[in-house]
């Protein structure tokens, strides 16, 4: 065992709040990864790091195993945060060319290096409908659309549109009386990347993105993607130059002018709502999502065992956690949906739609856990009257 | 003024730009076509980097994607003819991926000609002569990808 203990480990333990464990081992009980069986501890790697046990945690595949889902960190009774810890250790990780291994052979971290070089134009409004208003360079709303065309685009056999979502959104930001800034200068907002461990690339695309959304002189800025609304929320902050816009997700932004809004009264449907990991534990979005749904007139919502805090990720991430034990979650995520008696499930995050989406496929099991899925945008929109 | 200087930057002018090409050949047809162009000595552009792979089905979005992201000015998929997979069906799963991979790269917003799909069986020497031609000079007519800045070795 190596105990070289560089200032660089040092320095991240200790914004990391390591020092303060005191080896409950609590975030271990509570990983999803460890429960299914994965070699994952979250405690073993707060040790290794307040001992200085580098080479133990970054040249070691459970750096990657981690869902980055923020369920340990809910529970640490001294508030380390572990994932700070491991976006960190896996920037070490990468510059010495440790990268996690991708189930789909690194084509969208290889896209969104491409993005980040950003020398193309981009074709990626062509989905937009004819009956949503939408303009291209200044306005007081910033929507932000994420990349679901890309998602569509390689996910076709799925059964699954993203862009639906996407859609949605612009309708509901329409009915509310906003003609939102949709730029097809976007670029990823390198959320991935940047949990890979690329910090390089992730830079490039942050700069670009924040430069873009300042230049459109929006005062809000409405996110649909959990994901992407964690990296403005969070990790763009410092590329800021002035104040950032006021940065809301799609269900912020709805609940905050609901009273604006009639809905119809369709057949009734029982729905249930799958807190994403970024939305939920990263930034504390619990609320509004069921705000929403309560207010829909045939949307009865029930909640499933493990709800808002206590909500299991899809075991996604980050395109690097798919194996068994992510396969393992997602179906026992399924099942929880499914023994709630709900009708769909309702998320608010393209890539659990993706991940469950491909954890469905599965020939055995198919109806065991095979659940409808609608992104809350969707469900909303849909419920509009007139 | 150095004369060798200007004598070198006269020979670049003249020099016609040569494109990088990625070709993605399977082993049992495109990749023993090329050895047949080869054994036939059948003139052709060098301009490509062959890999070879065990079956077309096996060359997934990210292969083509990664070529492009390192700055290859274009990109050849290439396998059995439909119906003659060493593997039953594998290029007909080459066929899906492909789609897939050219919805992407058209996003992007690269130029359709950059990427191409070519079925070579292991007889047609000529064929791949011509279409490794064909596929060279329409790239190079596309001019240099815009990716192709080299700015990191990874």
């Amino acid at each position: 065992m190596k105990t070289t203990s560089t200032p660089e480990l040092a320095e991240i333990a200790e914004k990391a709040k390591t020092w303060a464990c005191y080896d409950c081992g609590k975030c271990t009980a509570t990983c999803p990864i460890a429960r299914v069986g994965g070699a994952l501890s979250p405690r073993r790697q707060v040790l290794a790091a307040n001992l200085g046990h580098r080479e133990d945690i970054v040249n070691n595949n459970a750096l990657f195993a981690c869902l980055t889902c923020g369920l340990c960190s809910v529970r640490c009774p001294v508030g380390v945060v572990y994932g700070k810890l491991v976006q960190s250790l896996r920037q070490i990780a990468y510059h010495e060319g440790i990268e996690p291994e991708c189930p789909h052979g690194g084509a969208l971290q290889s896209m969104m290096r491409m993005m980040a070089k950003g020398k193309t134009k981009q074709d990626r409004l062509n989905w937009l409908t004819e009956d949503l208003k939408v303009q291209q360079k200044k306005g007081e709303v910033f929507y932000w659309t994420g990349c679901t065309m890309y998602y569509d685009a390689f996910f076709p056999d799925f059964n699954i549109a993203t862009l639906d979502a996407t859609r949605a959104a612009i309708r509901l930001l329409n009915r509310l009386g906003v003609t939102p800034v949709v730029s097809p200068d976007e670029r990823c907002c390198g959320h991935d990347l940047l949990w890979n461990g690329d910090r390089e690339n992730f830079e490039l695309l942050a700069r670009h993105n924040v430069k873009l959304v300042e230049s459109s002189s929006a005062e809000t800025l409405v996110v649909s993607c959990a994901e992407c609304l964690r990296t403005w929320k969070i990790d763009y902050q410092p590329f800021f130059e002035g104040s950032p816009p006021k940065i809301m997700h799609i269900t912020e932004f709805v609940a905050e002018h609901l009273d604006d809004l009639k809905f119809k009264a369709n057949e009734e449907h029982t729905v249930t709502y799958q807190d994403p990991c970024r939305l939920g534990r990263h930034l504390g979005i619990y609320d509004p999502p069921r705000v929403l749904l309560e207010a829909l007139p045939d949307i009865n919502l029930v909640e499933m065992p493990r709800s808002g805090r206590n909500a299991i990720c899809c075991a996604g991430g980050t395109w690097s956690n798919c194996d068994r034990y992510a396969k393992h979650i997602q179906v026992d995520r399924l099942r929880e949906a499914k023994s709630t008696g709900a009708e769909y499930l309702v998320t608010a995050c393209p890539k659990c739609q993706i991940h469950f989406a491909c954890a469905m496929k599965d020939p055995n099991l198919h109806e065991e856990i095979e659940i409808p899925m609608r992104d809350i945008a969707t469900v909303v929109a849909e419920a509009l009257s007139g | 003024m150095n004369p060798t200087k200007t004598k070198r930057s006269k020979k670049a002018k003249s020099t016609k730009w040569n494109p990088n090409i990625v070709v993605f050949a399977c082993n049992w047809c495109s990749y023993a076509g090329a050895d047949t162009a080869g054994v036939s000595r059948i003139q052709h552009q060098p301009h490509f980097k062959m890999i070879r792979v065990m079956c077309s089905g096996r060359i997934q979005p990210g292969f083509v994607f990664k070529a492009f992201e390192k700055g290859a000015d274009g990109v050849l998929v290439s396998g059995c003819h439909i119906g003659d997979c060493h593997y039953i069906f594998g290029n007909e799963r080459a066929l899906e991926q492909f789609d897939k991979t050219k919805n992407m790269v058209r996003l992007l917003g690269l130029e359709d000609g950059r990427l191409r799909l070519e079925w070579i069986s292991a007889a047609e020497g000529a064929r791949f002569a011509q279409v490794i031609n064909e596929f060279t000079d329409q790239v190079r007519k596309l001019g240099p990808s815009p990716l192709n800045t080299d700015n990191r070795k990874r």
